[in-house]
């Protein structure tokens, strides 16, 4: 199927579940240097606290899909991998957000991307970044960084600490225009961090603050006091906002969220929010169509 | 098409279509590593045309590298000669996104 088929397919998927057990064997690992994986299986648990409403969706935080490799943890929002929930294949065209915990000394070796936007912003500790186009990097706590992998990108990322784990999201977004020319980038963006409301950290414009992806999506971080009270407006019409909890407890458009849980809203032009507790949120505003 | 369960127990054909030579092999690997899948590659739109004549393929992967009109041919191909192959695009070049996309495009 092609990407708009992928997304007219619904926010949410369609279909029931399908188990990767009926496969009757083990799938194989998509990276290079990880070994065979045992089936993870799917999001089979009934979800009693999602709110499926008529224009949000709610991905609670034990409701991931689990990848303990013992070097590598990764809690998948959407499926990925050896995770496959078809109920959990993407929101618009935000396509992986993926939780990793990366032990000490240990990474991802050299593995091939094309045809996606990837973001990855550490949360504690430091990564280095090498690539096919020559780029070597370390990116740490307050860095947000991205390839466009276009045409097709080699890249590594391994935990540059000896002695402690590096905590860090890998978040991928479909681009609006395939087979761009490859390219990295890197910012740091302490410089624009601000209390009580959102700041941008990523956008579709070059000259604009943050990173710049090819698509008409914005990524915003907050950091918020409890009780502190803020609202996001909509940057394109069409788009949809969704909110990752980083840490503490929000209230998003009247949804309570704990850490690591997922919102999606869509159809709405503005979305107020209110810290329950001192918090981290992550707001990525995407298109919901191709 | 035939059902999913029935395609879960004979062999899976599938051809990735990409122009990054590394990027095409690498994938062709992660598909011949699923027991029960069977993976080739291609770069050009003869390319596809000659693999399918000289094999039935149940989906093909359209990758990195692939022009618009080049898509194009190959599903103008399929749709006349082979309609019950699917056409997927593939996103990510042998990523953590292959199985699904396959997964996806088998229901």
């Amino acid at each position: 199927m092609d990407r708009k088929e992928f997304l007219r397919k619904g926010l949410l998927g369609t279909g029931v579940f399908v188990s990767t057990a009926a496969l009757g064997n083990v799938v194989k690992n998509n990276i290079d240097e990880l070994r065979e994986l045992d089936i993870l299986g799917f999001n089979h648990i009934q979800n009693t606290n999602s709110k499926i409403m008529e224009n949000t969706v709610l991905h609670k935080a034990d409701t991931r899909g689990d990848a303990n490799h013992t070097w590598l943890h990764s809690k998948h929002t959407f499926s990925f991998a050896n995770y496959y929930n078809p109920e959990r294949m993407h929101f618009g065209v935000l396509r992986v957000l993926n939780d990793d915990k990366v032990a000490a000394g240990m990474g991802f070796g050299m593995h091939p991307h094309d045809n996606m936007e990837i973001i990855s912003i550490p949360l504690e500790g430091d990564l280095e970044h090498k690539d096919s186009m020559g780029n070597v990097a370390v990116i740490k706590e307050g860095d947000v960084q991205v390839m466009s992998a276009g045409t097709g990108i080699y890249h590594s990322e391994f935990n540059k600490s000896k002695d402690r784990d590096v905590k860090f999201l890998q978040i991928w977004v479909f681009p609006n225009k395939r087979n761009v020319t490859p390219r990295y980038d890197q910012i740091s963006i302490r410089d624009v961090e601000k209390k009580n409301e959102f700041y941008q950290v990523l956008s579709p414009n070059v000259n604009d603050q943050g990173v710049w992806i090819h698509q008409d999506a914005w990524f915003h971080l907050g950091t918020f006091d409890k009780d502190a009270e803020t609202s996001y407006n909509l940057k394109k019409n069409g788009n949809g906002m969704y909110f990752f909890v980083l840490d503490g407890e929000v209230e998003v458009a009247g949804q309570k969220l704990s850490k690591r849980d997922g919102f999606g809203i869509w159809d709405a032009d503005k979305v107020d929010v209110k810290s329950l507790s001192n918090s981290r949120v992550l707001l990525m505003e995407v298109p919901m169509a191709a | 098409m035939t059902n999913l369960f029935e395609m879960m127990q004979r062999p899976l054909y599938i051809l990735h279509v990409g122009k990054n030579t590394e990027i095409n092999a690498t994938v062709n690997r992660l598909i011949n590593a699923q027991q029960n899948w069977k993976g080739e590659t291609a770069s050009t739109f003869f390319e596809v045309r000659e693999k399918c004549l000289s094999q039935s393929f149940d989906i093909i992967l359209i990758g990195g590298g692939i022009d618009e009109e080049t898509e194009s041919q190959i599903r103008a191909l399929v749709s006349s000669h082979f309609p019950n192959t699917k056409i997927i695009e593939h996103y990510g070049g042998g990523s953590g996104l292959l199985t699904n996309e396959i997964l996806e495009a088998l229901k």
